[in-house]
């Protein structure tokens, strides 16, 4: 057959339309969908009878709880618990996020020593036998060499039965540097113990307040126990509650509030002096509390009166005299007011001048034990723990006998109970080598205190570092031996508080499933190392294993925590004022100036007054970006916006007219430098800031975990420094001189 | 739809004054249906979260400067009068998105789909998101998937389903109790449950027994881009006049209209 040009085209034309009209390309591109979908490596997930199993978060002091469901004895999904105390039903992005976490991949997945140089990441697994018997070994040898006060440990917590077991052992072992890691809990109890006379934590009547001030108290960031504050702004919202925020940055907080009010940071000491100062001269005090329950008022009133008129408070806060008047007379006008303080999260402690200035704002309105006040609660009718005291040899008389390394309780700072700041301090300033073996639980030093720089050195010079974490941060990281903690889903442990819950409450968190690798519970890693160690260490506790230990402590309350994972006192009522104190008046002690000889109430500058720091740097919190011991897990890193993190790129909040000034626009790169260090970050212009302040977010720049966290973004305590405060030795750093140099 | 079931109108009110920006919402989310995650999520566009809070600014300078967020799922829109004309299952060829009467939800099925994304050029949401890759979960990470929710693979699109599988989980069980109807709180979306502001109002809108038929009509309700006859299913409440501005249904000259 010949092919001419019209037999040839025919063919064509009648061949696409045949293949047109015949069901052909259709069936192929239907197939190829299906067949481009049908990858074995597509998981399907297993199916199963579903349940829910109570527990506690522990991932922040926040104390949620939270209830797992389970798909046969497989955990999916972790949703906050109906009814329970604190969050009733909410849970944040952490929270929620714990399953990734749990089979993530900075599990550290069983006991590991180090054999390169530290923080190399060279590792060698070993058996937990072969690790309990190093540790033990060290502690031997330093305690044979009269050295048993060498050994600290660092914590997260100074309350449950875990932490407690550590302090027992350091105890029995001969050494008094147990170390909790620092917050606004240690601001307030010392408020609560110079003020009230009483060891006590301070809890917030937030449900029933009308009118929060907060001096620039995260209370949307993270602040306090995070879902019930959240939940709390909720309400108010709907009751008609009023919310001021003061502070310098736009914050989520000034956001929602019903008036924001911006101040130069580090002064609102200032704005608290100059509200009373309003209050008492309009004499919108509360009389009855002032006239029966206050001890030394005169004094602090002529201060206060002298001092901090509105114009003068003006002039260093920067707000308007007639802003000053008018919210001191509606905060002393609401029903029920409330002021709280401690800066974005209350990572940080802060000025005592701070925190007895805002704690007195709240007595003169009478808001202190009171229906939407600030409560002491009582830390002993939380205490369940009731151990036999330890019967210490000589060692560990010798040992107890001697000064904290932080120098907390000593003359300096009789009334404060952790120093960490100084710690890391004086382990740097001394020629000696004053700890030679540190134990890390539950914290993550190496990376959340500030001046990152010093706690490096300081590290540096301690022999051998254990770390307890169960996952792989950067404390862990630059340890010597890693004994790694059941994660939280796989363990029992008590949470015997909840940051800023105003009644005594306990959790329970519990075994949700098997331990998914080779780990063990640092309650029995300390109680096997007792036994190993035998004498009077091994008497000291007497438990066959933590478990027992826990339920054993617990008591009657075992049962109730076991099934609903909460206790709560039921019996607790608002303190009031009656015998509420037990200073030597019996009396809410406003005489401040006595107790620390100070030239009355003092700002703390910040570091860095050379001219060329032109700026300031202040950290911000942000519920996205978790900066406590634990990380960003994958979900949560994802909720973070492009304008904080792009790529690696962390970015800075300025002024745009700060921008104009440097010649700097959206998104440009620049080295942001202070004392302490500097670090390649953008820029994002943001109009919610001061002028000449530069906000850098916390929780990125690790270096430990896995590569969803890692690497991204820089830690913004690798440039701030501490400053102390001079009252009580704590770190009262608000922020850090600084320049922006474009590069 | 059975024949002795009412159709229900399931739909969302959003209250921006107590929405915190917390990103509960869209983390409850990412756990509840199995999305996917990747190295580097910083680039947005690529980003899939099928509820994502956005930030919106009032442009003014320090000190009038003023944020809110804005919590955005799919907006199940019904089209005019409900009639299941929303923008994506107008265009999608393979009807791998539907409009379900019985529920006023819109469905995404993802083994029906091809990926030529015109439903995601459609949506004037930006509420679906593309599968560009396999998604991977690190090994053991895909212990805690939900089997309730199927993983998506490569070259499919998918959006928010107001958590269809709660619904059709609390109607099994209802239907086994022998009932038709559900309650309130029988059916809750992930984020409703899990935001810890209270902002997030979830059910039936044309419910009369249910909280949002009543927030639905507040006077600082909006909806987004009403003016585009979307008719979407998601009403949001902000005290806050820019915010409701924002809201993109009015023009430069045009004043602010309180609903009703």
């Amino acid at each position: 057959m010949k092919i001419d040009r019209r037999s040839f085209l025919s063919f064509i034309i009648g061949g696409a339309a045949g293949t047109t009209l015949s069901p052909l390309p259709w069936k192929l591109m239907d197939d190829m969908s299906i067949w481009t979908q049908m990858w074995p490596w597509t998981p399907v997930p297993e199916n199963g009878e579903v349940s829910y199993a109570n527990s506690t978060c522990t991932l922040c002091p926040g104390g949620c709880g939270i209830s797992v469901r389970l798909i046969d004895d497989r955990p999916v999904k972790i949703e906050g618990t109906e009814g329970h105390p604190v969050n009733d039903g909410g849970l944040c992005v952490m929270g929620l996020s714990g399953l990734q976490l749990l089979y993530g991949q900075s599990r550290v997945k069983g006991p590991m020593k180090r054999v390169g140089k530290r923080g190399e990441k060279n590792w060698e697994q070993i058996s937990w036998d072969e690790a309990i018997s190093m540790v033990a070994e060290k502690l031997d040898e330093l305690r044979s060499d009269g050295e048993s006060h060498t050994l600290s440990c660092i914590s997260g917590s100074d309350q449950g039965t875990v932490p407690e077991l550590f302090k027992r052992f350091l105890d029995a072992y001969g050494s008094v540097n147990f170390t909790r890691m620092p917050s606004i809990d240690d601001s307030y109890e010392l408020v609560l113990k110079l003020m009230h006379g009483v060891e006590a934590s301070a809890g917030f009547d937030v449900e029933n307040t009308d009118f929060l001030l907060s001096f620039s108290s995260g209370i949307l960031e993270g602040w306090g126990s995070p879902v019930r504050m959240f939940s709390a702004n909720g309400s108010w919202k709907k009751s008609g509650g009023k919310v001021v925020q003061i502070d310098s940055r736009l914050s989520n907080t000034a956001a929602k509030a019903d008036h924001w009010i911006p101040i130069n940071p580090g002064n609102e000491v200032v704005l608290a002096l100059g509200l009373a100062h309003v209050i008492i001269k309009d004499s919108l005090y509360n009389k009855e509390f002032i006239t029966n329950y206050s001890y030394n008022f005169e004094n602090w009133k002529r201060v206060v009166l002298n001092e901090y008129s509105p114009e003068s408070v003006e002039k260093v806060t920067g707000i308007n005299k007639t802003i000053i008047r008018a919210l001191a007379k509606d905060f002393a006008g609401a029903k029920k007011p409330l002021a709280i303080c401690g800066k974005g999260q209350g990572k940080n402690p802060g000025s005592t001048s701070e925190f007895m200035a805002v704690h007195a704002l709240n007595a003169l309105v009478g808001s202190i034990n009171t229906d939407g006040g600030v409560w002491a609660v009582d830390n002993d009718k939380q205490n369940y723990i009731q151990w036999p005291d330890v019967k210490k040899d000589s060692v560990a008389e010798s040992g107890a006998q001697r000064d904290r390394i932080d120098g907390a309780g000593t003359e300096n700072y009789p009334y404060t109970r952790y120093l960490p700041n100084r710690f890391i301090e004086n382990i740097n300033s001394s020629n000696e080598s004053l700890v030679k073996l540190l134990f890390v639980h539950g914290a993550n030093p190496y990376y959340t205190l500030p001046d990152t720089h010093n706690v490096r050195k300081a590290f540096e010079k301690i022999p051998f570092i254990v770390s307890f974490s169960s996952y792989m941060d950067e404390t862990a990281l630059n340890a010597d031996l890693i004994l790694p903690n059941h994660a939280y889903l796989e363990r029992y442990e008590d949470v015997p508080r909840t940051r800023s819950f105003n009644r005594p409450i306990i959790g329970l968190s519990k075994p949700i499933i098997e331990p998914q690798y080779n780990t063990r519970h640092s309650g029995d890693v300390i109680i096997t190392k007792e036994k190993k160690m035998g004498g009077s260490i091994a008497a000291a506790l007497s438990w066959e294993n933590y478990e027992q230990c826990l339920q054993e402590t617990l008591g009657d309350k075992w049962e109730t925590l076991n099934e609903n994972g909460f206790w709560v006192d039921e019996t607790f009522k608002v303190p009031g004022w009656k015998n509420a104190f037990k200073t030597p008046t019996l009396k809410c002690d406003f005489s401040y100036n006595e107790l620390f000889s100070l030239p009355h109430f003092c700002i703390l500058g910040i570091k860095g007054d050379d001219p060329s720091y032109p700026l300031a740097l202040i950290p911000y919190d942000s519920m996205r970006l978790a900066n406590g011991f634990i990380g960003d897990p994958p979900f949560v890193i994802k909720t973070v916006e492009d304008t904080v993190l792009k790529g690696k790129d962390m970015f800075v909040d300025i002024n745009p007219d700060t921008a104009k000034k440097y010649g700097l626009v959206e998104g440009s790169k620049v080295i942001l430098k202070t004392p302490n260090g500097e670090l390649k970050v953008r820029v994002h212009l943001f109009e919610g800031i001061f002028q000449n302040l530069v906000a850098a977010p916390r929780g990125l720049g690790h270096t430990g975990y896995d590569k969803y966290i890692s690497g991204k973004g820089a830690n913004v305590n690798e440039l701030i420094g501490t400053f102390e405060d001079p009252a009580s030795g704590h770190d009262a750093a608000w922020g850090i001189a600084a320049q922006l140099i474009k590069v | 739809m059975g024949k002795h079931e009412k159709p229900k109108k399931y739909g969302m009110v959003i209250n921006l004054d107590m929405c915190t920006g917390c990103g509960a919402c869209m983390v409850a989310c990412m756990a509840e249906n199995n999305v996917p995650f990747k190295e580097d999520e910083s680039d947005k566009l690529l980003s899939i979260t099928w509820l994502r809070v956005y930030k919106l600014s009032n442009g003014k300078k320090f000190p009038d400067a003023d944020i809110c967020y804005l919590p955005r799922p799919c907006q199940h829109c019904g089209g005019k009068g409900d009639h299941g004309h929303s923008p994506c299952v107008s265009v999608c060829p393979a009807t791998a998105t539907d409009y379900s009467h019985e529920t006023g939800i819109v469905s995404q099925i993802y083994t029906r789909c091809f990926g030529c994304r015109y439903c995601m050029a459609a949506c004037p949401y930006h509420a679906r998101y593309f599968n560009w890759w396999d998604p991977v979960w690190p090994k053991g990470m895909e212990k805690y998937l939900s089997p309730n929710v199927s993983p998506r693979m490569r070259g499919v699109v998918e959006k928010c389903s107001f958590c269809f599988h709660r619904y059709q989980l609390a109607m099994n069980k209802a239907y086994l109790e022998g009932r038709r109807e559900l309650e309130e709180d029988e059916y809750q979306t992930a984020c409703t449950q899990a935001c810890p502001a209270n902002a997030i109002t979830f059910g039936d809108l044309s419910n009369p027994k249910h909280k949002v038929y009543e927030l639905k009509k507040d006077p600082n309700a909006f909806r987004l881009l009403e003016r585009l006859g979307t008719n979407p299913k998601v009403y949001y409440v902000s005290s806050r006049e820019w915010v409701r501005r924002a809201g993109d249904n009015y023009l430069q000259h045009e004043e602010t209209v309180k609903l009703n």
